[in-house]
């Protein structure tokens, strides 16, 4: 059960970040329709709608059905989203209640006490520091 | 039908084990692990928990045909293989084989995140595919400690890891989880709790700078173990462990006996030399000739086709070789036909429960049947004289359960020796003493039987030479000083030997006397005899003249009577009497 959603490009985006004319690429793995699925996929849906608008892949991967592709990334726990693209793979883990947390995982926004608007997508580990 | 319900009852009474494969493990735990249900074993860090878990796999695939995975969060597949591949193990193989599968499990925390509620059914998810893809029945869990510096939500990791040890119970899989010890616990994050059927807790200590590795279960529901802490080793075939001290005295007594390749020294020992599985004590100052009388018996042993197995503790390989060559003893040939090994190594190479454990895994792989310790005092150094001494004790019980006739020779110093070997003496069946004798500016060595238990042996002190053809045992001298041994000896078997010397000459010059004297009446009797012939031959010449005159005057006398026709039969008569006095006459 694969599902794959792309969404169509409503609105210009004013943030930074999505200059660049590549495509997110994001892999939710999840374990059947557990209610943390379904609330992780809802929380990265209004969040990419929010902040990548029109410039993100969101695949599901259900792990029920495809228990040999956990290995690839490396899935431990459930549900975890997976920054395929842009580089470097980054992993969040839970259900993205925390709409804060979620994007300074998917490196959206910078770690505390730096400011808003600056995002460093190149050198991910120095921003978070 | 009751019969079944019987054996039903049985077999719930008893848990099912699933056997390691592991040396000395499956004997301390009553046959392995708990079947079908998760192990936890602990122990700090570089105690050989990974390679006790990948040798329970290894061995579950190689010896019992159990598939098996192992999911390790520690090394890389890669890793894991070439690590366990000094020891034996080749990981790949089995691999590609699909019978086993290794799962590397990398939780980065420096690429994730964490919001909001998650559980690990991602790695269930893993696990179970794993297993599935292959029929496992056989899990290695290594290290999953790892996944709380991973993951920041400890709550969930310690309910997810509890569902994780229940799930493993479901899937009726032997399981191994292995944890790193903790502070004041078995393992940092408590395992312990949840894996409740079987804990193994593995140990490397080092006191006094001898390094020892110790196993000991700290608890195993549902079934006898043995409690104490078991020494194991760590070498090229992997873990060995040692279960020593369940030894029982329950050895059998052979009655062969076994050459020591002495004539002498076996016709003292009664005959036909020492009981097979008997434990020999060699004891004597230096330099009595310990090493030779031992590598005697090594030779005898080799001779007979048994291997021999001798442990050298002050002298190399080369060195003994040489040595013993010099009174002929050729070594090097056993060792090329493979009857003969030596393990030389100091004795502070390592600690005591280590020699021990090398005793045990050199003897169960040589299968000797005569082995050789050569010397057992200096043991002492690799440990307190009290902690040598039970594990002396502990060599010679396990010798005599295998068996083996075991030859230990001891070092004392001056004094009375048997005061020196009062501890382990009781449990030594056959003791030879060597001695220096000390005499008229010479030292000389002798030998004598202490004891030898069951046996008619000599209590005569022998001297003892070591020559280029071997050890020679004489006869002392016991003379008004004492005894007598070396050129002392010498010079008393010369006087014996002149006395007897002188003895013999005059019995010959007496025979000699005796003949001549019988000569000279052989001489005489011969005169005697001659004279008596010759009168007899002239006695016969004149009566065979006295014959013939008769004759003649007969014929004449018929000649006459013919002429004058006198009777015939009355003359005939009268000469035929006569002929016959004269016969008788002459005998």
């Amino acid at each position: 059960m694969k599902r794959e959603r792309s969404e169509p490009q409503t609105l210009k985006s004013l943030s930074t970040a999505a200059a660049a004319s590549d495509v997110w690429q994001l892999r939710l793995y999840v374990a059947g329709k557990t209610a943390k699925s379904v609330a992780a996929f809802e929380n990265l849906k209004r969040l990419c709608e929010k902040h990548l608008p029109g410039k993100y892949r969101i695949e599901v991967v259900d792990l029920l059905v495809h228990p040999q592709l956990a290995k690839g990334d490396q899935i431990v726990a459930i549900p975890t989203l997976v920054r395929k693209l842009p580089p470097p793979i980054r992993k969040v883990i839970g259900d993205l209640s925390n709409v804060e947390r979620t994007l300074v995982g998917l490196q959206l926004r910078p770690a505390k006490g730096e400011s808003d608007k600056t995002i460093d997508r190149r050198e991910p580990g120095r921003a978070r520091l | 039908m009751s019969k079944a319900a019987t054996d039903n009852d049985r077999k719930n009474r008893s848990l099912p084990k699933a056997a390691t494969g592991i040396q000395g493990l499956d004997e301390i735990t009553g046959g392995g692990l708990p079947r079908g249900r998760p192990t936890l074993v602990c122990g700090g860090p570089g105690s050989g928990k990974t390679l006790l878990a990948t040798q329970f796999l290894v061995r579950g695939v190689t010896e019992f045909g159990e598939h098996g995975v192992f999911m390790t969060f520690e090394e890389t597949a890669r890793d894991l293989a070439r690590n366990v591949r000094s020891l034996g193990i080749d990981l790949e193989k089995l691999v590609g084989q699909n019978k086993l599968l290794v799962d590397y499990v990398n939780v980065e925390p420096s690429e994730i995140e964490e919001t909001g509620e998650y559980d690990l059914e991602g790695l269930f998810i893993r696990l179970g595919h794993a297993i599935d893809s292959i029929g496992a029945r056989r899990v290695v869990l290594d290290t999953i400690e790892t996944l709380f510096g991973g993951l920041d939500n400890a709550a969930v990791l310690r309910s997810e890891l509890r569902r994780l040890f229940r799930w493993l119970k479901d899937k009726e899989v032997t399981a191994i989880v292995t944890g790193e010890r903790g502070d004041g616990m078995l393992t940092r994050h408590g395992l312990e709790e949840y894996v409740s059927d079987c804990v193994i807790v593995l140990d490397h200590r080092v006191t006094e700078q001898l390094s020892t590795r110790r196993l000991r279960i700290v608890k195993y529901r549902g079934s006898l173990h043995g409690t104490n802490e078991y020494p194991f080793l760590i070498d090229e075939n992997g873990i060995s462990v040692l279960p020593i001290t369940s030894i029982a005295l329950r050895q059998k007594a052979s009655d062969e006996r076994v050459s020591t390749g002495i004539p002498r020294l076996d016709a003292m020992l009664g005959g036909p030399g020492l009981y097979r599985g008997s434990s020999v004590l060699i004891a004597g100052t230096a330099g009595t000739g310990k090493t030779s009388l031992a590598a005697h018996i090594a030779d005898a042993a080799c001779r007979r086709g048994e291997r021999c197995l001798y442990f050298s503790f002050e002298e190399s390989e080369s060195q003994l070789v040489r040595n013993m060559r010099s009174i002929g003893l050729n070594l090097a040939s056993w060792l090329k036909r493979n009857l003969l090994r030596f393990h030389a190594t100091r004795p502070t190479a390592y600690g005591l429960e280590v020699h021990l454990a090398t005793f045990h895994k050199l003897v169960s792989d040589f299968q000797p049947r005569v082995v050789i310790v050569d010397p057992i005092t200096t043991f002492t150094n690799a440990g307190t004289s009290a902690q040598a001494e039970s594990m002396l004790m502990r060599l010679i019980d396990f010798f005599k359960s295998q068996q083996i006739t075991a030859v230990f020779t001891s070092l004392t110093h001056g004094g009375n020796p048997e005061h020196n070997q009062a501890r382990i003496s009781s449990i030594i069946d056959t003791w030879l003493l060597l001695l220096d004798i000390e005499l008229a500016g010479e030292r000389n060595r002798g030998m004598y039987i202490l004891k030898s238990r069951g046996m008619a042996h000599s209590n005569q002190t022998r001297e003892f030479l070591l020559t280029d053809h071997g050890i020679e045992l004489k006869d002392v001298y016991l003379g008004p000083e004492g005894v007598l041994t070396g050129s002392m000896r010498l010079a008393q078997e010369m006087c014996d030997k002149s006395a007897v010397l002188s003895r013999q000459q005059q019995i010959e010059r007496r025979q000699r006397e005796l003949d001549r004297k019988r000569q000279a009446l052989e001489s005489q009797i011969a005169a005697q005899r001659a004279q008596f012939e010759a009168e007899e031959d002239e006695l016969k010449l004149l009566v065979d003249q006295e014959r013939t005159a008769a004759d003649v005057v007969h014929r004449d006398r018929e000649e006459m009577s013919r002429s004058r026709k006198t009777d015939q039969p009355g003359k005939a008569r009268g000469s035929r009497s006569r002929r016959t006095t004269l016969k008788g006459g002459r005998r």
